[in-house]
């Protein structure tokens, strides 16, 4: 009977390898060698984007005979778990492309490695779009992405508040005075929109810049062993507080709408709180159209910064080709055109030369100040996932009106008690 | 479970006889009549406003979806109605091979799973051996695993199973599931609860037919196939159906095995529509193609999922 | 498993008079061995994607394993059990995960029973409203959860709808962001996906009741109401277990409608324990501790569906 069982199990394996046969045709591997040089973009769906990678890629390739590199695009929601799996699986490709506060992480569990690039390379590079770690470039990227607050001329005319500029932006106090005199307008459902409908990385992306602009910050970066003090502290607090505050007075929405651009240009909200990508609807939708800083809660106006950047996998069997066209890859030339295709910041000086809303005097010079002169990037260690993941519901709790004390208190805590498991992340 | 199968049918009758009459017997009043359709019209309502709501967002551009948000013109066709949202997504996306790929992993999934648990049930429930009972209790143990919380390390198990790879005309074995059909088929064949359903049903058919067949000499295959089997419409039915809806909206699994655009299947394609400004009436007219098949679908086999019972033609 | 004595006993007459002791041992021997052909592939496939995981799983359990980490995970013997008892998160995530199922079991079963009673009135139009009803259910839980995102807004249509209905007098509630009335939302919004796939179990159920059941009630002056308690709701026992089943593993695997609509939020009012185990094993890459989570989760579905075996065994 036993013998029978093992008899039958055996069959029904080999049934499962025929299936498995049957499926496995269009089966790619992770790295195919002879000269090709696989590539995964979080493009997927995003024409603007993928077109530049497209043209970049033939370019190349057309450059030379020893290489020719494949693009494979993912939906940007999907990509950062398809690279995990792969990573876990030991099916990465060449070149990835990363979402700037990742690097850091990817690094030290060794998925990429330093790119190995000229250092004059990068001069005249936006420091947020390069991923140094441990004073190595790990990736650099094409463009940045700015916060701004967007509102209409008429609304602050009406409302009697000065229009802030780079040079001068509103104080805590008077922006405080400005959602006041907003309000008073009885003009929007709510003076605001922070976008506090979004979630993910949106979250520190968008919120730790204003809780940096208080004095406070995600960790201690000194060595970034400790967020006790920062994320905690009195600052946080004030921050904590000043944010809630907005929802309890009725100027901000606990939860805005699914879209925040849509809602401010359907007249909804006063001021709207975003990145530069809402800049063409809004303009737009609106002539009199006002880009304003975000505002200085003390230690200055702050906004986030590193967007996607390429990096080299170790698990690379080209390396020097995967270099050739990385080093290919950073001409102004191509700098200009993912500026000009995405409307974002390029990246270095020279190509906002060359694109004419960034050059001096353009309609989105000020995108490219705010970039220079307030961009704080996320902290750099490879605790930064679970940073991030710990601050998303920290924040969602205070907005929702949780004692913001022991909420902060218990995000440090569990922020300690991973970098202290994982050895301080060291490398 | 529950083992009442026996008292189920104490006059042993073949169900297809016995519901062909079934509660037919009390029509109800013209007063009756008028007040049971009110209540399914209103009904109605409940069910089909938030589809009507992705139709007709589906027609509108973004700001017109935000701007109707909270009135009655976000049921109507009403503004600026178009089809770009449409053209959006078939631009955007390869949809037809997305829906070609859903619709193959869908259906060898549901084929194999109702040949592979019914054949179980069969031995589990029309069978004598020892360790029946045990080996039941432990596929029904199974039931309430949700699948999200295997996924790691099934995922990690997964890329360690060989694959057997035609290169030419000659076969090989490669490591690893990932990125393949059968990754997204095999895992989710053999199912506990369709094992259960059709283990239920199998043991309310009277076991006369199978002594019956044994005296003409058909074996236990024969009798599976022949006999059991063309008796069990609503049971293939319903596993078919309950199979088919979590492949055809299977999304955490394929976003963790697949990599190569050739292999993705629909729900993964919504992904697409979320950039950094999400384009909700691309995600609304996306959403209402991946709905159509699926309520097709339905319509063809919601006959054999409820009626068949009266009509499967029971020749015993 | 009442079959198994009453089979055997209505079994030797129907083998030929002659049959010897021998033949009749072959026949059992046959018996077992095409049981083996039957339910082996399926037992090849739990034991290689359910069990084999689940035993990773609880190896995983008790380390420190990360999902990204260049350290392997080391033996922390019960430090992330520890952890865990002591999380008021998770403590949170088991009462809104039983929350959640003690409300939802009994009211979508009640409300899918009402419905199939509703729909299985011999009136005009039945096909109709049985397809409408199960719009919901074909429609992906990832788009339904986006749809009623949408409509919970704050300025959305269940409020403008509510206010409209009361006169005014209603002052809108922002559904999901109040701890007080975002997992109920969520359950009312999960009521409404699922339902009417239980309206359709229970139809068949409702077919399989013979007419002359019904007649012969009627016939003793029965009432309506008198004929669903003594002969429609007998007839339906079995159908009941079904559903209460289906509905307790969806309960208790409660996860997208969270991620998609409030990520365990507002103030720890809708996090569940699937959410926490995705939430802790991808976002936060912890798998030793999401391991746990899970082994933890397996524990307590074992208990209730043993309790609920047991119950169900009581009332048969």
């Amino acid at each position: 009977m036993s013998r029978k069982i093992g008899r039958i199990v055996a069959a029904s394996l080999a049934t499962l390898a025929v299936a498995a046969t049957a499926g496995c045709t269009s089966a790619g591997s992770g790295d195919s060698g002879g000269g090709t040089i696989e590539l995964w973009t979080h493009a997927g769906g995003n024409e603007a984007e993928l077109g530049v990678i497209t043209s970049m890629v033939d370019d190349f390739n057309a450059s030379q005979d020893d290489y020719t590199v494949e693009i494979t695009d993912f939906p940007q929601d999907a990509y950062n778990d398809a690279v995990v799996a792969a990573a876990t699986s030991d099916n990465l490709p060449c070149i990835v492309d990363i979402d700037g506060p990742n690097v850091a992480n990817w690094a030290w569990a060794g998925y990429i490695q330093p790119l190995g690039l000229p250092e004059e390379t990068y001069d005249g590079q936006l420091a947020g779009t390069l991923g140094v770690v441990d004073d190595e470039v790990y990736a650099y990227g094409f463009f940045d992405v700015a916060l701004a607050m967007f509102s209409r001329e008429s609304t602050l005319a009406d409302a009697g508040v000065r229009v802030p500029t780079v040079d001068e932006p509103w104080t805590g106090e008077e922006f405080a005075d400005a959602l006041a005199k907003i309000d008073g307008l009885n003009r929007f459902d709510y003076a605001v929109d922070f976008g506090t409908g979004g979630g993910g990385e949106w979250i520190p992306y968008a919120y730790s810049p204003l809780l940096q602009s208080f004095g406070g910050d995600l960790i201690d970066r000194s060595d970034f062993q400790t967020a006790d003090g920062v994320l905690n502290g009195p600052e946080a607090l004030a921050w904590a507080e000043w944010f809630r505050g907005l929802v309890d007075s009725g100027y901000m929405a606990q939860a805005s709408g699914e879209d925040a651009t849509a809602d401010f240009v359907n007249g909804t909200s006063g001021i709207l709180y975003t990145g530069n990508w809402a800049d063409t609807t809004v303009r737009e939708a609106f002539d009199d159209a006002v880009v304003l800083p975000p505002p200085d809660f003390g230690d200055g106006p702050k906004i986030g910064a590193g967007s996607w950047q390429w990096g080299l996998t170790t698990g690379c069997d080209d390396v020097d080709g995967a270099r050739a066209y990385l080093e290919f890859a950073h001409d102004t030339k191509y700098f200009v055109q993912y500026g000009e295709a995405t409307g974002l910041i390029p990246a270095t000086l020279d190509a906002a030369a060359e694109i004419p809303a960034y050059a001096e005097g353009g309609d989105n010079r000020i995108y490219l100040e705010l970039a220079d002169q307030f961009a704080v990037v996320r902290p750099e260690t490879a605790a930064y996932p679970y940073i991030s993941s710990v601050f998303q519901k920290a924040t969602q709790d205070i907005l929702s009106g949780g004692d913001a004390k022991s909420i902060l208190d218990k995000a440090v805590s569990d922020i300690d008690r991973d970098i202290q498991q994982n050895g301080g992340y060291e490398f | 479970m529950v083992t009442t199968e026996a008292t189920v049918l104490p006059d042993l009758e073949p169900p297809a006889s016995r519901a062909n009459r079934t509660s037919g017997a009390n029509r109800p009043g013209r007063r009756s009549r008028v007040l049971i359709t009110v209540a399914r019209i209103a009904i109605v309502g409940f069910f089909a406003l938030p589809i009507v709501f992705m139709l007709v967002s589906s027609l509108k551009p973004d700001l017109q979806i935000f701007a109707d948000l909270g009135s009655w013109r976000a049921f109507a066709p009403v503004g600026e109605v178009s089809l770009d949202n449409y053209a959006g997504v078939f631009d955007r996306v390869p949809f037809w091979q997305f829906l070609a790929n859903s619709v193959v992993i869908s259906g060898v999934t549901v084929v194999l799973g109702i040949l592979i648990n019914s054949m179980a049930a069969f031995a589990l429930a029309r069978l004598r051996w020892r360790g029946r009972g045990f080996v039941l209790t432990l596929i029904l143990a199974t039931l309430i695993v949700p699948f999200e919380t295997l996924a790691l390390p099934l995922l990690w198990w997964v890329n360690k199973l060989p694959s057997l790879e035609a290169n030419g005309f000659s076969l090989e074995f490669s490591q690893g599931w990932l990125n393949t059909y059968h990754v997204q088929i095999i895992p989710f064949i053999a199912n506990a609860f369709s094992v259960y359903l059709f283990y239920q049903y199998f043991s309310s058919i009277p076991r006369e037919l199978d002594e019956a067949a044994r005296v003409d000499g058909a074996g236990w295959f024969a009798i599976y196939a022949r006999v059991v089997m063309p008796l069990s419409g609503p049971a293939i039915a319903t596993v078919a159906i309950l199979t088919f809806l979590p492949a055809w909206n299977s999304y955490l699994w394929p976003l963790m095995v697949i990599q190569s655009e050739e292999l993705r299947p629909v729900m993964i394609g919504l992904q697409y529509f979320f950039q950094l400004n999400v384009s909700w009436g691309q995600v609304m007219a996306y959403s209402s193609l991946i709905t159509v098949p699926v309520v097709a679908l339905f319509i063809a086999f919601q006959k054999s999922f409820i009626n068949s019972i009266a009509s499967s033609g029971v020749k015993g | 498993m009442t079959t198994h004595t009453v089979a055997p006993a209505q079994a030797e007459p129907a083998h030929p008079t002659s049959t010897s002791t021998r033949g009749r041992r072959r026949a059992l021997k046959g018996e077992r061995s095409a049981a083996a052909w039957m339910i082996s592939p399926a037992l090849v496939l739990f034991a290689l994607f359910l069990l084999i995981p689940i035993a990773l799983a609880f190896g995983l359990a008790f380390t420190d394993t990360r999902l990204i980490s260049p350290r392997p995970g080391q033996f922390v013997g019960l430090e992330n059990f520890a952890y865990l008892f002591s999380d008021p998160v998770f403590w949170a995530s088991v009462r809104n995960t039983f929350l959640f199922a003690v409300v939802v079991v009994p009211v979508q079963a009640g409300s899918a029973l009402l419905l199939a009673l509703l729909v299985n009135a011999k009136v005009r139009g039945t096909t109709f409203f049985r397809t409408v009803y199960f719009l919901p259910v074909v429609t992906s839980m990832v788009v339904v959860s986006l749809l009623w995102r949408f409509m919970y807004q704050k300025d959305g249509l269940i409020n403008q709808a509510l206010s409209g209905l009361t006169g005014g007098l209603y002052s809108p509630i922002d559904w999901l962001n109040d701890p007080v009335w975002a997992l109920p939302a969520i359950m009312f919004m999960s009521i409404w996906q699922g339902v009417a796939f239980h309206m359709v179990i229970w139809l068949a159920g409702l077919q399989t009741i013979p007419a002359e059941r019904y007649e012969a009630s009627e016939i003793d002056g029965a009432n309506r109401l008198q004929q669903f308690r003594f002969v429609t709701w007998p007839g339906l026992r079995q159908t009941a277990t079904l559903i209460l089943v289906t509905i307790t593993i969806a309960s208790f695997s409660l996860f997208t409608q969270i991620a998609v609509m409030t990520q365990g939020g507002p103030l720890d009012s809708t996090t569940t324990v699937v959410y926490q185990a995705v939430r802790t094993g991808y976002q936060q890459l912890q798998t030793g501790l999401a391991s746990a989570i899970s082994l933890v989760f397996f524990v307590l579905v074992l208990i209730v569906s043993g309790i609920q075996r047991y119950l169900t065994r009581e009332r048969s």
